[in-house]
């Protein structure tokens, strides 16, 4: 049983923080699926190698930032993990 | 046994390398078998033929009689191999053939699927898929039950499964039928019946084990079948061959032609109606279905089971990343094959002496294909199933008005539009096929081990030794796949509508459970199965009455002046009855198409007024889940909270190292 190993408040801080990670991502959603897309229409006055900018976001922009988000999130959970040496042998 | 399962494991680069080098060189003979003059249909054969063995041949050296491999693939799925599973998993039919098709209709506000159904893996990431991974059970409903104290709550996720689920495979086997039907030539009956057959070889000796080699290979067939038609497009038409940067260019030469031809509605305009006007309830309507594909994405039971199958939480959460990459590759491909026909259409086909009209429209036009319809001439609707209602002035000249394309053309009749040969065709319908088998797969070994493992293993007979669970299992997997292929055989329209409807049944019925199982410890077994139960009865609810009795609807929460403008057609379509009943056997043509037109008045009233603030039924979840939250929330306030060994076993879970803390009562698997 690995449990006795890791106190109280060593898993008590461990959640704190993978808690702000959950937040800071949840935030960085809701900002690539809802709130750019209220500009849309502002945007498409802007133009980029030919895409309205506004589309550009809602056909590729936020597709690559869901994706990056993502990777950053599972390398930036991984290291909390390590730090409080609560990873996996 | 050990030996060799290791082996594979080790090698998954090189054997799936070898593969992928093994088909790309089967299209190379096969285009080479073209040129020296062997005829289409052999060419479709052995496409369809040469992969389904393949995957018979996975399925069949998968073969398991351990639970373990056949519920979670024994939990040695690495990262990257899962990512591509879950892909085509996710992908179905409709992923493949349709989306592109629905945002050459829709434009701009297509882009809400292309949306909803990515940005969900940023929830299944972050909030769900580390942890259940942690539990490491074989089901959603396990951690239901185990999180909920039992077999009420799982009874309740089972429910929410079985209704998400069943309606959108046998939506993949009739999308199998169609393909097999389209290309082959076969009867649609016997097409699904060898639509069944294909789903059955990858999934039933080996369960989950096999359907994950097999998905992984379905990936790389139906990824290079999406990317090589408009690779190739876009290499001819602007020289250069990435598709995902040229289509700029043609969104800029799309909106030249939209202002030649007086096109309102323009391609690249967000939230506008047919007139080109800003349009609210537009706008509610795609963020609406945005949020609620995304969160049904994170609450449908056969994408969140892939991620039991990685070897640990590490993994699991690196395998969400890899899962979106894959399907990112499609997704953002799809906008360019809208873009690049809607240009095709708009400078080669409207406008364009009869005549002239490029070799695919009379290809996808012909009777029994039916997909495009060039309706200049005045008995067009008779020559045309999709001329239904338009008439043509015969001027020889194709205008805007005369033509009709189905969503399902746009990717199917590219090859053509860019002038490929068959083999390139045949490639698109191996691929459409191994998207609708793997997604198919996945969602029968979902519902198949809901049945087996939790109604089966876990409430009626829980002593059941392995032997006879794998039997059950098996059984279930082929009875339920023999429902969706009979279903599927009697082309039901009214199924395929409700595939979308899944998203938002599993949203609401899942997702707050789920979540708040994890991440709030106060959240009680009644708090929870009172959640799920209301925000998947009001979806139900909302999507039952706004489809089926939308007049009820509006006499129950209808304003004042809806409810008259309904009970004005009402009296209309009476008096046009009462005319026609009055003329009786003398009614004239004209009086008998007043009736039938008042009727018609009547429906189409009540199906666009029965709605709460004008969100369509497809984002039905927009109501259950913020309600399932709620009841959830005060529920588990006003009730004792969860026992101590309950608080260890969610601790338990949340950290990635160490054993599972199961509260007494709750079964481990096995």
């Amino acid at each position: 049983m690995a449990a006795p190993q890791i106190s109280q408040e060593r898993a008590a801080a461990y959640w704190h923080k993978t808690r702000s990670l959950m937040w800071i991502c949840l935030a960085i959603w809701i900002f690539f699926s809802f709130v750019i897309h209220l500009f849309a229409r502002e945007l498409n006055a802007i133009e980029i190698i030919g895409f309205p900018l506004g589309f550009y976001f809602a056909a590729q922009g936020s597709l690559i930032a869901f994706v990056v988000l993502i990777f950053w999130f599972a390398s930036r959970q991984n290291q909390i993990d390590e730090e409080f040496d609560v990873h996996e042998e | 046994m050990a030996t060799t399962r290791t082996g594979f494991l080790d090698n998954l680069g090189k054997i799936y390398g070898i593969y992928t080098g093994g088909f790309i060189g089967f299209v190379i003979v096969l285009a080479i078998l073209e040129q020296v003059g062997v005829p289409d249909v052999v060419i479709g054969y052995l496409f369809m033929g040469l992969t389904i063995l393949v995957y018979a041949l996975i399925g069949y050296l998968s073969r398991t009689a351990q639970l373990s491999e056949y519920y979670v693939a024994g939990r040695v799925v690495p990262a990257f191999y899962n990512g591509m599973a879950t892909g085509s998993d996710w992908m179905s039919a409709a992923s493949f053939i349709s989306m592109a098709g629905s945002l050459y209709v829709l434009g701009y506000d297509g882009l809400a699927y292309v949306l909803g159904w990515t940005g969900g893996y940023v929830l299944v990431a972050i909030l769900l898929a580390p942890y259940l991974r942690k539990f490491g059970q074989y089901t959603v409903p396990d951690f239901l039950g185990a999180r909920y104290g039992g077999n009420f709550a799982r009874f309740i996720g089972v429910l929410v499964l079985l209704a998400a689920s069943f309606t959108y495979v046998v939506a993949q086997v009739f999308g199998v039928g169609l393909i097999a039907s389209r290309f082959l030539g076969l009867s649609f009956e016997i097409a699904v019946f060898v639509g069944l057959v294909g789903i059955l070889v990858c999934s039933m000796l080996g369960g989950m084990r096999a359907v994950t080699w097999t998905q992984v290979a379905q990936y790389i067939i139906l990824i290079i079948a999406y990317l090589i038609p408009v690779v190739l497009l876009s290499t001819k038409k602007y020289g250069v061959p990435i598709p995902e940067l040229m289509y700029g260019q043609a969104l800029q030469d799309i909106a030249q032609r939209e202002q030649e031809l007086g096109i309102t509605q323009a391609h690249s305009a967000a939230f506008v109606n047919a007139k080109g006007e800003f349009d609210g309830a537009a706008m509610l309507n795609y963020f609406a279905l945005i949020f609620c594909l995304m969160v049904g994405t994170a609450s449908l039971p056969h994408i969140l089971m892939r991620y039991f199958t990685t070897p640990n939480v590490k993994q699991a959460r690196q395998s969400v990343g890899w899962s979106l990459f894959f399907i990112f590759l499609l997704y953002f491909t799809a906008p360019s094959y809208a873009a690049f026909a809607k240009l095709e259409v708009y400078t080669n086909v409207i406008g364009q002496q009869i005549e002239q009209l490029p070799a695919w429209v009379a290809l996808w036009g012909k009777q029994g294909v039916d997909l495009v319809g060039a309706c200049d001439a005045a008995n067009a609707a008779e020559l045309f199933k999709l001329c239904t209602g338009v008439v043509g002035n015969g001027d020889g000249i194709l205008q805007l008005a005369e033509f009709k394309i189905d969503r399902d053309a746009i990717v199917l009749a590219t090859p053509e539009i860019a002038g490929l040969p068959y083999v390139i065709a045949g490639l698109v319908a191996a691929g459409g096929l191994a998207a609708a088998l793997s997604t198919a797969d996945g969602l029968l070994l979902a519902i198949a081990n809901a049945l087996s493992h939790d109604v089966y293993y876990r409430m009626i007979d829980p002593k059941a030794d392995t032997k006879h669970r794998l039997v059950v299992a098996r059984v279930l997997l082929v009875l339920v796949a023999i429902a969706a292929a009979a279903l599927a055989g009697t082309r039901p329209s009214a199924i395929v509508e409700m595939v979308a409807w899944a998203f938002s049944i599993a949203a609401a019925g899942l997702f707050a459970a789920l979540v708040m199982g994890i991440w709030w410890k106060r959240t009680t077994s009644a708090g929870a199965c009172l959640g799920m139960l209301a925000g998947f009865g009001i979806c139900l609810f909302y999507l039952i009455m706004t489809r089926y009795a939308p007049q009820t609807f509006i006499y129950w929460f209808g304003s004042a002046d809806t409810i008259k403008g309904l009970e004005d057609l009402i009296a209309k379509a009476g008096e046009a009855k009462a005319a026609l009943a009055a003329a009786g056997a003398a009614a004239t043509a004209e009086i008998k198409a007043a009736a039938a037109a008042a009727d018609t008045a009547v429906q189409k009233y009540a199906l666009a007024k029965a709605n709460w603030w004008g969100i369509k039924n497809i984002s039905s979840a927009i109501f259950g889940i913020p309600l399932a939250f709620l009841v959830t929330w005060i529920v588990s306030l006003v009730t004792p909270a969860p026992s101590k060994q309950m608080q260890d076993f969610i601790d338990s879970v949340r950290v990635p190292r160490g054993s599972v803390a199961l509260a007494p009562g709750q079964a481990a698997v096995e």
